[in-house]
């Protein structure tokens, strides 16, 4: 039940937010060096030293609307996973069925704190 | 539809009356999806991000151009599916659904062409002597 409607609540994260925040940095990207700049300002950080708070608070949504679609491309990817296997007609029974959604929420978490700290020590380290 | 025979049965049948096709369809868009966005989460992970000119210059590269094409495809393809069936569940009344329907197909459509027509330009405009710009 739980992963069922979390396959449709990080697909539609993804679909919507995800999707809309991949365009904005493709545009940004092909609009040249002070465009990609300014969507680099105002999602990740400002390296300006007069930075407003504007930025600031831009910043902090941006990393937690990261994070977040990072947990719903892990969700919905370890979740679709699961669909194929059901596709095949296997795993519908009770305890095998309640592991595997288990290990797809578990799995998501961990996959997604994985790589939030991969991407902070980079950052820190370099 | 159905002549009696399970496939039959199975053919042609479900609530909007064609749902083996959009099932289909639904599995071989993640199945590019799985592809395409690992691709593009991996390549985030090892690019500079913050660096417009080292990834003007991954992007401009024509295997990856392909790839980031084919992802917007494969992407915009399998959203629309989830998301008409989000519409179809949710949301009631025959004006409102096919207005939602509509709106879906735009965005869509719509989104799918900027994203498309952005990652050509990026790839062309060293070959067609452009500055980037204009998005």
């Amino acid at each position: 039940m739980a992963v069922s409607i979390l396959h449709r609540a990080s697909g539609d994260g993804l679909a919507i937010v995800g999707a809309l925040l991949f365009l904005w940095w493709l545009g940004a990207l092909a609009a040249g060096p002070d465009a990609y700049a300014a969507f680099v300002a105002c999602v990740w950080h400002d390296p300006s030293p007069d930075a407003g708070t504007f930025h600031m608070v831009t910043n902090l949504l941006g990393k937690v609307v990261l994070i977040g679609l990072t947990w719903a491309f892990f969700q919905h990817l370890f979740s679709g996973l699961r669909h194929f296997v059901l596709d095949t007609g296997a795993g519908y029974e009770l305890k095998t069925n309640k592991l595997w959604s288990m290990l797809v929420i578990v799995g998501a978490l961990l996959a997604t704190a994985a790589t939030w700290l991969y991407i902070f020590a980079e950052a820190l380290n370099g | 539809m159905g002549n009696g025979t399970h496939l039959g049965k199975v053919r042609g049948l479900g609530s909007s009356g064609h749902g083996s096709h959009h099932w289909l369809q639904q599995r071989l868009t993640a199945l590019g999806n799985i592809l395409l966005v690992g691709f593009l989460f991996v390549s985030f992970l090892r690019l500079p991000m913050t660096d417009h000119g080292a990834v003007l210059r991954w992007a401009s590269n024509p295997m990856v151009a392909l790839a980031l094409i084919l992802m917007v495809v494969s992407v915009f393809w399998h959203l629309r599916l989830g998301l008409t069936v989000l519409i179809e569940d949710y949301v009631h009344g025959e004006a409102t659904r096919l207005l939602s329907l509509v709106l879906l197909n735009f965005y869509a459509i719509g989104g799918a062409a900027y994203g498309i027509f952005a990652i050509v330009r990026i790839a062309l405009a060293p070959a067609a002597g452009l500055a980037p710009g204009g998005m």
